[in-house]
C-alpha cells in the first residue's frame, strides 16, 4: 500500500484529520529544505507537500510567487528533489511526500524520466496545478505505474459532471479548493466548504483535504471539522520568507505554526 | 493524447497526413497534434468549458456573424486595402511587395478584429467586466476601445517594462477608461502580464471575461483568435486575386503570440504553392540567446498559459527570458497551431534581428510614407530578404499588422532623441 493510502487509513482509525503543509523546496536556498521537512513532521505534519519551484507560477499569490524566485535564484531545479526526498528518507520512512508543481519542468525532463527517478527517490504523489485528468490520459498510468498517486484538484467552480470524472481519476487524496483565487487569499468559510464536501462524499471514499485559505489554528480547526485534511501553505511560506535572511530561526518559526494547528485540529 | 511529449515529429505524422488536415484544427478537445490542450488549474475548466459551448454554438450562427461583421465593417473600417509598395518593391529589385493594411483598422493593429469578436462573445456572457494582457499595448487599447462601447469595465495587465516602452498606449487606454496595471513579477513583460491575468480571472471568475489577445492561452482560445483574425487572410486571399489577378507567391507575417500571422496563414493554408514565412523577433540575434524566436530557435516543448506547444525554457524547464525591441513579440511561447504547422513544414519560421527591424521601419516610412509598428517591421525585414531572391513578376503579400505611433518614442530613443 501507498504511504498516503497508509497514512489515511491510520488516520481514519484515529479519528484524527489530517495535517498537510506546504513548502517550496530550496526556499530560501535548498540545503534548509530536508531539515525543514522534518521539523514539519516533529510539529505534527501527516503528509508534505513539497513544491517544484516555477518561474510562472499562475495559481500562487504573491506570497508563494516570492518563494519560487527565492528557490529558482539560488539554482533550485527539479532533479534537486529527488535528492531532497532522498536525504529526507534516511530518517524518515513513514511520512508522505507528493510533489506539487506546474507541468513543464516535468515535460522538460520527460514524463518516464519523472516518474521513474520520483518513485525511486521515495515520492508518494504527485499534483500538477495545470495538469487537469483530460490532459493526463499518458501520465497518470505512468505514474500509477511507479506507485505514484496522482492527486487532483476539485474547485468551487468544477460541476458535478467533471467532480466525477476527477474523483475516478484521483488517487491518495482529492485536494478541494476552497475559494476562487490563488494561493494566500482570503479566509476559508467552513460552511462554503461542508456545503461542496457533501456531494463529493458520494462520489468517492477517497479523502477530502481542503486547501487555500487556512491560514492559523482557528480556521484549520474549523475546516477539519468538515474535511479529512487540511493543506497549509502561505501560512508556513510567509515565515520562511521573514527568516530567510537568518535561516536558522526558520525551523523554529515553522514548528511553531503547525504545532498550533496540530493542536487545534486535535483537541 | 496518444504520443509522447518529448518525441519527435513521427507521432505528428498521423495527426496529419496531408494540409486540408490542417483545416480540421484543432480536435475536439482542442488539441492540434500534440500542441494546445487545457492546461489550467481546477478552478478555470468551468468558464472555458462554457466559453466552448458559447463560442461553437455561436460560430456557424447567421446572425453572430452578420453581427461580426457589421462591425468590422462600420466600426473597424474593413476591408483593409491590399498596396502594392511599387517604390520598395522597385528598391530592393525582386517580386513585388504587397501590404495587407491592417494599420488602417480603428486603433491601429489587427489586434481589434479579435476583440470585436470576443467583445460580442462577453456581451452575450451578461459579464460586467473584461480584462486582457497587453505587450504593446495594441490589445490592451483594442479591448478597452470595446469595452468603452459596450460599457464594460476594463483591467489591463502590462508588464511594467512594456508601460515604460509604450507609454503612449497606457494613456490611450486610460483615456479609454481602463485601469493599467503594471506587473512587476517575472521578467515585467507580456508573459508575467499573461500570469496576472490568469490570476485576476481565476479570482474573478464568476463576473469577468477574458479577452485573450493572441492565438495561446488555453482552449478554445486558439480556435477563436484565429477564425476572428482570418478576416485578414480571407480578403487578401480575394484582393489578391482581384488586383495580382492570382494567388500571391508567398506571404509574410510576424509571430508573437501568432495571431496576425494565422489571421493571414490560414485562408491560404491549402494553397499549397503559396509559400509562407513567420518571422519571429530575432533580438541581439537567435545566436546570441538574447532573442524571442521559439520556433526559429528550436526551442524544446513546453507547457505555458494553458496549452503545450514550442516554449524557451532552461533543462529545468523555467521559462527564459525574452528579448526584442518590440514589445509585441516579447514572448517566450507561440501558440499552438504555429507549432504544428513548423512540424509539417507548412509555414517557415524564421527571425529577424533588431538592427534589421529598425531598418526597414525606416525604409518604409521613408520610400512609402507608411511607418509600421516594431513588431510589423519584422515582417518587413524578412521581406527585404526574400524579395531580392525573386523574380520581378512574382509576389509577396507582407501583412502590415499594425501602424507605428506607438513606437516613435522607442525609435527616439534609440537615435538619442529626448523629447
Ligand atoms: C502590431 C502588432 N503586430 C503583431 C503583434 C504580435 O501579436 P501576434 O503574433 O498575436 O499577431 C502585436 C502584439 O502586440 C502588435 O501590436
Amino acid at each position: 500500500m501507498n504511504r498516503i493510502d497508509q497514512r489515511f487509513a491510520t488516520l481514519k482509525e484515529q479519528r484524527r484529520t489530517a495535517l498537510i503543509p506546504y513548502i517550496t523546496a530550496g526556499d530560501p536556498s535548498p540545503e534548509h529544505t530536508v531539515g525543514f521537512m522534518h521539523a514539519l513532521v516533529e510539529a505534527g505534519a501527516d503528509v508534505i507537500e513539497l513544491g517544484v519551484p516555477f518561474s510562472d507560477p499562475m495559481a500562487d499569490g504573491p506570497v508563494i510567487q516570492k518563494a519560487c524566485e527565492r528557490a529558482l535564484r539560488h539554482g533550485t531545479r527539479l532533479h534537486h528533489l529527488f535528492d531532497m526526498v532522498r536525504e529526507f528518507r534516511q530518517a524518515d520512512t513513514q511520512t508522505p511526500v507528493v510533489l506539487m508543481g506546474y507541468l513543464n519542468p516535468i515535460e522538460r525532463l520527460g514524463y518516464d524520466a519523472f516518474a521513474e527517478r520520483a518513485s525511486e527517490a521515495g515520492v508518494d504523489g504527485v499534483l500538477v496545478v495545470d495538469m487537469p485528468p483530460e490532459e493526463a490520459d499518458e501520465f497518470g498510468p505512468l505514474l500509477k505505474s511507479h506507485g505514484l498517486a496522482s492527486i487532483f484538484l476539485i474547485a468551487p467552480t468544477t460541476s458535478r459532471s467533471r467532480a466525477a470524472t476527477i474523483c475516478a481519476h484521483g488517487e491518495g487524496y482529492l485536494y478541494y479548493v476552497s475559494l476562487k483565487g490563488v494561493t494566500g487569499g482570503a479566509a476559508a468559510n467552513a460552511e462554503d466548504v461542508a456545503e461542496h464536501l457533501a456531494p463529493l462524499r458520494e462520489m468517492t471514499t477517497l479523502p477530502l483535504c481542503v486547501g487555500f485559505g487556512i491560514r492559523d489554528g482557528a480556521s484549520a480547526a474549523a475546516v477539519g471539522r468538515v474535511a479529512d485534511g487540511v493543506v497549509v501553505g502561505s501560512a508556513l511560506v510567509n515565515r520562511i520568507a521573514e527568516g530567510a535572511d537568518h535561516p536558522a530561526t526558520i525551523a523554529p518559526a515553522l514548528k511553531e505554526v503547525l504545532g498550533d494547528m496540530r493542536h487545534a485540529l486535535d483537541s | 493524447m496518444t504520443d509522447s511529449p518529448v518525441t519527435e515529429t513521427s507521432a505528428i505524422g498521423s495527426a496529419v497526413a496531408d494540409y486540408g488536415d490542417l483545416t480540421r484544427m484543432p480536435d475536439a478537445r482542442g488539441h492540434f497534434g500534440p500542441y494546445g490542450g487545457r492546461f489550467v488549474s481546477e478552478t478555470l475548466s468551468f468558464a472555458l468549458e462554457d466559453l466552448e459551448k458559447t463560442y461553437l454554438a455561436l460560430r456557424d450562427d447567421p446572425d453572430f456573424r452578420a453581427e461580426f461583421d457589421y462591425d468590422l465593417a462600420q466600426y473597424v473600417g474593413r476591408p483593409s486595402p491590399l498596396y502594392h509598395a511599387a517604390r520598395w518593391s522597385e528598391k530592393l529589385g525582386g517580386a513585388q511587395i504587397w501590404l495587407k493594411r491592417e494599420d488602417l483598422n480603428h486603433t491601429g493593429a489587427h489586434k481589434v478584429n479579435n476583440t470585436i469578436g470576443q467583445a460580442l462573445l462577453a456581451k452575450k456572457s451578461g459579464k460586467p467586466r473584461v480584462i486582457a494582457e497587453t505587450g504593446a499595448g495594441q490589445h490592451g487599447v483594442a479591448t478597452a476601445t470595446v469595452a468603452a462601447r459596450l460599457g464594460l469595465k476594463c483591467d489591463v495587465y502590462m508588464g511594467a517594462e512594456d508601460v515604460e516602452r509604450q507609454k503612449v498606449n497606457v494613456y490611450r487606454m486610460r483615456l479609454l477608461g481602463a485601469d493599467v496595471i503594471p506587473v512587476e513579477s517575472g521578467s515585467r513583460t507580456l508573459k508575467d502580464a499573461m500570469n496576472e491575468a490568469l490570476r485576476d480571472w481565476v479570482t474573478n471568475v464568476d463576473d469577468t471575461f477574458y479577452i485573450i489577445g493572441t492565438v495561446a492561452g488555453p482552449h478554445p482560445y486558439p480556435l477563436l483568435v484565429r477564425d476572428f483574425n482570418a478576416v485578414v487572410g480571407r480578403e487578401a486571399r480575394a484582393q489578391s486575386l482581384e488586383q495580382i489577378g492570382r494567388l500571391p507567391d508567398a506571404l509574410v507575417a510576424c509571430v508573437g503570440g501568432g495571431s496576425n500571422a494565422l489571421g493571414l496563414f490560414y485562408p491560404f493554408v491549402e494553397d499549397v504553392d503559396v509559400r509562407m514565412y513567420g518571422v519571429e523577433a530575432g533580438g541581439d540575434g537567435v545566436e546570441t540567446g538574447r532573442h524571442a524566436a521559439p520556433l526559429a530557435s528550436d526551442a524544446p516543448r513546453g507547457v505555458l498559459h494553458g496549452n503545450r506547444t514550442y516554449l524557451m525554457s532552461d533543462e529545468g524547464g523555467q521559462v527564459a527570458d525574452t528579448h526584442s525591441v518590440s514589445a509585441g513579440l516579447d514572448y517566450p511561447g507561440v501558440g499552438p497551431e504555429h507549432a504544428l504547422w513548423k512540424d509539417v513544414g507548412r509555414v517557415q519560421y524564421v527571425a529577424a534581428n533588431d538592427t534589421q527591424v529598425l531598418e526597414a521601419f525606416r525604409e518604409l516610412t521613408r520610400l512609402e510614407g507608411i511607418m509600421p509598428a516594431l513588431e510589423s517591421a519584422h515582417a518587413l525585414a524578412h521581406a527585404k530578404v526574400l524579395a531580392p531572391t525573386m523574380r520581378p513578376d512574382q509576389h509577396i503579400v507582407v501583412n502590415l499588422s499594425g501602424r507605428g505611433d506607438k513606437d516613435i518614442q522607442t525609435v527616439a530613443e534609440i537615435d538619442g532623441i529626448q523629447f
